[in-house]
């Protein structure tokens, strides 16, 4: 499912939508920034609490689809510049990891 | 290992301890002289993980150093030199979970010690070297595979 369509139907907020066209293939939660180099596979939506400029680092050297921000969390605008810079997608989701990874979870998932 | 392949590419990069700031640009640098090469996408990505893990280890356990990339026909090399307290035991410091990262540092997403592993999951060829009230240097080799076959992406 493309990114466009996932942050619409969870109702996440674009930060930066670099390439909403992305393909979502599946889903990683994790704050640990060696462990998302180690686990996380490219295509991944990636929820984390983490909001400082490694973060664009780590999520654009692994490829994954885009970063989620969970319960409102908003990095910086020299982040969200980062980001823009790197080709990076940022969201916002209202909702806590638990529940965005819950519904993420059953949107690819049915 | 040696190799008769001709060096392509040299350059260095400063690495500014403490820096956290400025910290991961030389991965994203890296990737982008890799790139303008024409060095293979799998080698420039395991480069990148590579490069990130090298580079986050020196600003957050060193004063500083720097980061030499060489770049072959048939590989890239990574050298990372500081000149930090050295690691007492470079054995445990290889071993997943084993940091000493500090509580700032974990706060940020820091010391999962995966670091390292993620080095030498992504190379084929890590060797350090360190000696205390000295520095390390960490030397990293990743070979150019032409028929792109994944592999390293992961540890477990
Ligand atoms: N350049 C260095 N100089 C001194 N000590 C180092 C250096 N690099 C690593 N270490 C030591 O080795 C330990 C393990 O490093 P590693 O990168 O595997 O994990 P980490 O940095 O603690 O956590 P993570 O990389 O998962 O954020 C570090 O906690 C630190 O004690
Ligand atoms: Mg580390």
């Amino acid at each position: 499912m493309k990114l466009g369509a996932v942050a619409h139907t969870l109702r996440l907020e674009f930060l930066v939508d670099a390439a909403p066209d992305t393909e979502v293939r599946d889903g990683y939660v994790s704050d640990l920034l060696s462990d998302v180099l180690a686990h996380a596979e490219p295509g991944d939506l990636w929820l984390t609490h983490q909001r400082h400029l490694n973060v664009v680092a780590v999520g654009k050297l692994r490829e994954v689809a885009g970063i989620v921000f969970v319960r409102g969390l908003r990095p910086n605008p020299e982040v969200i510049q980062k980001a823009r810079e790197e080709g990076v997608n940022l969201l916002v989701s209202q909702d806590d990891a638990f529940h965005t990874a819950g519904k993420l979870h059953r949107l690819l998932f049915p | 290992m040696i190799s008769p392949a001709p060096l392509r590419h040299r350059e260095i990069f400063p690495v500014v301890g403490l820096d956290l700031e400025r910290a991961g640009l030389v991965s994203t640098e890296v990737q982008r002289v890799l790139r303008r090469l024409g060095v293979e996408p799998e080698a420039v990505r395991r480069a990148g993980i590579v490069c990130f893990e090298g580079e986050m280890n020196m600003v957050l356990y060193t004063p500083g150093g720097r980061i030499i990339l060489l770049v072959y026909d048939d590989r890239v090399e990574l050298i990372f030199s500081d000149r930090g307290a050295g690691i007492p035991d470079v054995e445990l410091a290889r071993q997943p979970g084993y940091s000493t990262a500090p509580d700032w540092a974990r706060e940020l997403g820091f010391g999962s010690g995966m670091g390292i592993p993620n080095m030498e999951a992504n190379s084929d060829h890590l060797e350090i070297r360190s000696r205390l009230g000295e520095g390390t240097v960490i030397r990293a080799v990743i070979l150019r595979r032409k028929d792109e076959t994944r592999s390293g992406s992961t540890h477990s």
